[in-house]
């Protein structure tokens, strides 16, 4: 009888989760040197935890080789096709905040929302002879998001970080990334257009795919319950 | 489930059907380059396709159609009239749907160069193919909006940004919106002391703003231009019937075409009165077609077989001339399958 939560390993969005889950009464404790993943869930028995990078919790959730996971919801949507088949949205925890937009140069004054960018895309693509660039890592999420709003003649670019950078860089004309204040994206000159692609958040999620037995199951229940979630 | 040898004994059966009606056998390999297919279709692709990494030459497709690699094979034979049939799989993404295959056989019948009468050509092949399995037809054609587009009380900018989103909906039906109500202002020019990054230039920023202060004085697209667009978008009917509304409408050049179609197609002896013609048939497909277009498709059953007019598609790889193509393909797994269960 046991079951595995996984939660982040690393920084602010570990310790907002160990207090997130301290103020429901369930403490976890860091076991052995600050670098040993490693932890303890106190409080109630049986629930194991899982120290993980928070970009592989969506999967191991989707594998159901956790029963539980704290990650972004931004995070699940980008990484697991169909996520929703395979696990659900306990609750959301109220930290990790950060949306997901499209940011365009600031000198770009003609352009608002996405008919003013599908119409530079075009005119780009005759002027320069390249398809618009987007830098991004969320590509699922803004290809669904453009697609959607039949927005047509960009390409996506990938950048796994700096990407506010890559305009200023001469690598892409626009991004698509992650922002909680803004501040990044004013100091590289960019404005956010159209709406907000998706408004993450740190979230309790179920995985749908573990194989509980019937007494884990019961130990499912009861530590939701502690938790107060339905 | 039919098996694997029986699905291609049956494609081969029908690509020898299509090689008796002149085609010639066109082969091609399964891994394409992606930079071709990405800017013929755009991003969207790479949620359709399977995209892999050569070392050596970089981005890869798996194939997700043959007409790419068919019509840069025709263009560089010289271009000239032809019939092309091929058999092979083809590979689909699913992103949503884990019930969609991933991968099936397609046999394709084209005819390049040739109008009315090879689109009716290609529609007959491919309903005579279906041998019985019990599918219903549904025609379109681009060409119904296209026209009256072109004959909207507009500029020619506006009428050519609407073409260019006749396949997206949502984004044509954007654009109608906008023309159709007072445009705004053109927006400042962007103040000079503000720091300007990136590869998209201060004149290009001017030149649209130039082109936005054109559109604020350019009048909305006029109310009953719109009403006539929307009736001929909803056009949903029998295909005889269809030809009186466009002839109602005062689509007269659509009319006559679509007349004359049915009539082409009534010379292979199928009754044009057990068509559906639908204006916006196909519309949500990739961008692709730009005339006639058709599917057979059964309830409970993944189309069987779909086609088309695809000369923008020649255009655009052809520096902008269009060269007249039609084509068509069918699945055999989903043909055996139909007959199967009618069985």
């Amino acid at each position: 009888m046991t079951i595995k939560l996984g939660i982040p390993s690393k920084g602010r969005l570990m310790q907002d989760t160990l207090d997130w889950f301290g103020a429901r009464g369930i403490s976890i404790e860091r076991t052995g040197t600050d670098r040993e993943y490693a932890g303890r869930v106190q409080g109630i028995d049986g629930v194991e935890l899982v120290l993980l990078s928070a970009g592989e919790i969506p999967y191991e959730l989707a594998a159901g080789r956790i029963a539980l996971g704290v990650t972004g919801t931004d995070v699940v949507r980008e990484k697991i096709a169909g996520w929703d088949q395979k696990m659900t949205e306990l609750t959301p925890m109220g930290f990790g905040q950060a949306d997901l937009v499209l940011a365009v140069p600031k000198t770009w004054t003609d352009v608002s929302d996405l008919t003013d960018l599908d119409a530079v895309a075009e005119a780009f693509w005759k002027t320069h002879g390249l398809r618009l660039r987007i830098a991004t890592k969320y590509h699922r999420l803004v290809r669904a998001y453009l697609r959607d709003a039949g927005v047509a003649g960009y390409q996506l670019v990938d950048s796994q970080g700096a990407t506010e950078g890559t305009v200023a860089n001469g690598t892409a004309e626009a991004i698509a990334d992650i922002t909680s204040t803004g501040a990044t994206l004013e100091a590289n000159h960019l404005k956010i257009i159209g709406e907000v692609i998706h408004a993450s958040q740190a979230t309790l999620f179920r995985s749908d795919t573990a194989a509980l037995d019937r007494a884990d199951q019961t130990l499912l229940k009861a530590f939701l319950d502690r938790l107060k979630i339905d | 489930m039919t098996s694997k040898s029986a699905i291609r004994a049956d494609a081969e059966r029908l690509r020898s059907r299509f090689e008796a009606r002149g085609a010639t056998l066109f082969e091609t390999s399964v891994l394409q380059p992606a930079g071709a297919l990405l800017n013929l279709y755009g991003e969207d692709i790479r949620a359709r396709a399977f995209v892999t990494h050569d070392p050596l030459r970089g981005e890869m497709m798996l194939r997700p159609d043959f007409t790419l690699p068919l019509v840069q094979s025709h263009l560089a034979s010289g271009g000239q009239s032809a019939r092309y049939t091929y058999a092979g799989e083809v590979f689909r993404r699913q992103e949503d749907d884990d019930t969609r295959p991933r991968e099936y056989i397609q046999v394709g019948f084209e005819i390049f160069g040739g109008g009315i009468e090879a689109d009716a050509e290609v529609f007959t092949a491919m309903a005579e193919a279906l041998d019985g399995a019990p599918a219903r037809a549904t025609i379109g054609d681009f060409g119904v909006l296209t026209s009256a587009i072109q004959n909207l009380n507009t500029p020619q900018r506006r009428k050519h940004a609407l073409l260019r989103h006749i396949w997206r909906p949502r984004r044509f039906d954007a654009l109608l919106d906008r023309f159709s109500r007072p445009a705004p202002p053109p927006p400042p020019m962007p103040d000079e002391n503000i720091v300007h990054v990136g590869r998209r230039l201060r004149e290009d920023i001017a030149a649209r703003i130039a082109l936005l202060a054109e559109e604020a004085e350019t009048p909305p697209i006029p109310f009953d231009d719109l009403k006539k667009l929307r009736a001929l978008e909803a056009i949903d009917d029998t295909a005889p019937k269809a030809v009186d509304a466009l002839r109602q409408l005062g689509e007269i050049g659509s009319a006559d075409r679509l007349a004359a179609t049915l009539e082409a197609i009534a010379g292979h002896g199928i009754d044009p009165g057990g068509l559906r013609f639908q204006t916006s048939f196909g519309l949500t497909s990739l961008e692709y077609y730009s005339g006639f277009v058709f599917g057979f498709k059964a309830d409970g059953f993944a189309p069987v077989a779909t086609g088309g007019r695809y000369d923008l598609l020649t255009a655009a790889l052809n520096n902008g001339v269009p060269v007249p193509a039609v084509g068509g393909v069918i699945r055999p797994e989903v043909r055996l399958a139909m007959k199967g269960a009618a069985a």
